[in-house]
């Protein structure tokens, strides 16, 4: 593979940049291969990667029914943070961001990984106490966490509304100064050119239409493109799980819904961090390119149509005026959805199932973006080594039934309880 | 925006429900024994399909009552709505 450096970038000026060779090939599938994952997203790629440098297994195959970096890899707010207060996540958001960190070096492809830290605004007394418990969890966890009064934050984000006579006055917020952004669609082109580098067959364009299952064991799958043998299946298709478990006869505390995002027309930097409404849902940082780039809340109902309704914006956009006013003024560039599989108590499941072979990563509801390097490594884990790594143990799909529900927020599918 | 058909009222606009997920799901019988598959069943675990999906909305903003909508999930068009306790052939 050729190494991206300052020395290539120069001796390719001098045939203008025609001889590159290219990221990934455009295999046709093999008969055989020891591990299929399915879903060339973030995560799929992620695991295929991880596979082949972690645990020397090669003879991988990505299936992609559309194009790499075509689904929600190429749809989220590019958010990266690991401010949770309960210990699964936690550990495993904090595992994930020592991956960000490296991941330029790591992978020879600039993610443009930004650590520009993210502030939750509090709008009362008592979201000020809950956010002191959070942050203390978080530290006691290993994690960056600073609790800012009213006077810091706005020292921080002075373009926010801090008049005291609006419906949800800031009084203070929580920042994890280690959080920031990346590209995401670097982060899919770069982990795709190390997996194929590495023998990984990243096969585009394939859909799969079913599963060989025998005597509980998984022996294959069926695709567009002809049969696959293979004795390890890892599902990692976000918000088409529940179609191809149905396919496996499975139903999942999983429901497909719709979550839309927009940037504004670009303008001058006037936002170096990311900051979140607290009084709502709403997020917005600023793109490189300075856009704004803002999201919110699930449409509400199941969907799996990749674009969404106007009261949600609307909604969402409402919240983010109250907070920063001046967004009124700006003129909106694009709007987009993405489908997320959204799991019941709003964690994510990376598990082994009752069939011998298929494992599944799934239920990643917001968080999908800022997990894919620690979702790919302990997914890896658990396909290579047949069994969970610690840093997954918790997001198990039998979690549901024994109570040991992750409930971070209290909320999974079900946004009107918020 | 949806416009969905209020049993009781007529067409409205999408703003004056909510929704209250799939309406396929029903909770297991009292007073019986009952398995906790079951109960995952009825609480956790969810179909999510593709195409006609038949879903609880409430016309929350209206009438406040619970109706029944067959929606295409993949492109949002409503097939029909029915009253929460008609039978649905």
């Amino acid at each position: 593979m050729q190494k991206y450096s300052i020395f290539n970038l120069v001796k390719n000026a001098f045939s203008n940049h025609e001889n590159w060779d290219l990221a990934w090939k455009d295999p046709t599938p093999k008969e055989e291969y020891d591990v299929v994952i399915i879903g060339g997203g973030g995560h799929g790629l992620a695991t295929a990667y991880y596979l082949a440098k972690e645990h020397n297994i090669t003879k991988v195959a990505i299936i992609e029914k559309g194009w790499i970096g075509g689904g929600n890899v190429g749809r989220n707010t590019t958010i990266i943070r690991s401010n949770y207060m309960h210990d699964e996540n936690a550990l495993f958001s904090e595992f994930g961001m020592d991956l960000w960190r490296k991941m330029s070096q790591d992978l020879n492809y600039n993610v443009m990984f930004s650590p520009r830290g993210i502030i939750n605004l509090a709008h009362s007394d008592s979201q000020m106490n809950a956010y002191a418990r959070r942050g203390n969890s978080m530290r006691l966890n290993g994690i960056d966490a600073v609790l800012l009064n009213r006077e810091q934050v706005k020292e921080i984000i002075p373009m926010a509304d801090f008049s005291e006579d609006v419906r949800f006055p800031i009084f203070g917020g929580l920042m994890q100064p280690s959080a920031g952004t990346a590209r995401h669609d670097a982060v899919a082109w770069g982990y795709a050119r190390q997996a194929d580098s590495m023998g990984v067959d990243i096969i585009q364009n394939c859909e799969v239409t079913g599963f060989d299952v025998t005597a509980g064991k998984i022996n294959g799958i069926r695709t567009s493109r002809g049969n696959i043998k293979t004795k390890k299946v890892g599902l990692c298709v976000a918000g088409s799980t529940n179609i191809l478990a149905e396919k496996l006869n499975m139903t999942l505390p999983i429901e497909t819904h719709l979550l839309q995002a927009c940037v504004s027309e670009p303008v001058k930097p006037i936002l170096d961090r990311v900051v979140t409404f607290g009084a709502g849902h709403f997020y917005i940082s600023q793109s490189d390119k300075g856009e704004m780039v803002m999201g919110g809340d699930l449409d509400g109902y199941n969907s799996y149509a990749q674009r969404g309704n106007l009261p949600t914006l609307q909604h969402v956009l409402t919240e983010g005026i109250a907070m920063m006013p001046f967004l009124s003024k700006l003129k909106m560039l694009r709007t987009w959805g993405g489908i997320m599989d959204m799991s019941m108590d709003g964690s994510p499941i990376i598990d082994k199932t009752h069939i011998d072979g298929l494992y599944l990563n799934c239920g990643w509801c917001y968080g999908g973006f800022k997990a894919t390097p620690a979702s790919g490594w302990t997914f890896a884990h658990t396909i290579a080594q047949d069994r969970v790594h610690e840093l997954n143990a918790g997001f198990s799909l039998n979690r549901f039934s024994s109570g040991h529900l992750i409930d971070e927020k209290g909320l999974g599918t079900k946004t009107w309880i918020s | 925006m949806l416009h969905i058909k209020c049993p009781h009222c007529g067409m409205r606009s999408q703003n004056e429900f909510s929704y209250g997920g799939d309406a396929s799901v029903k909770r297991p019988e009292l007073n019986k024994e009952i398995s906790d598959e079951e109960w995952d069943n009825f609480v956790y675990n969810r179909k999510s399909l593709r195409g006609k999906h038949l879903e609880l909305w409430q016309h929350l903003y209206g009438c406040r009552q619970w109706i029944k909508v067959e929606r295409d999930t993949s492109t949002h068009e409503i097939f029909n709505t029915y009253k929460a306790d008609e039978e649905i052939s």
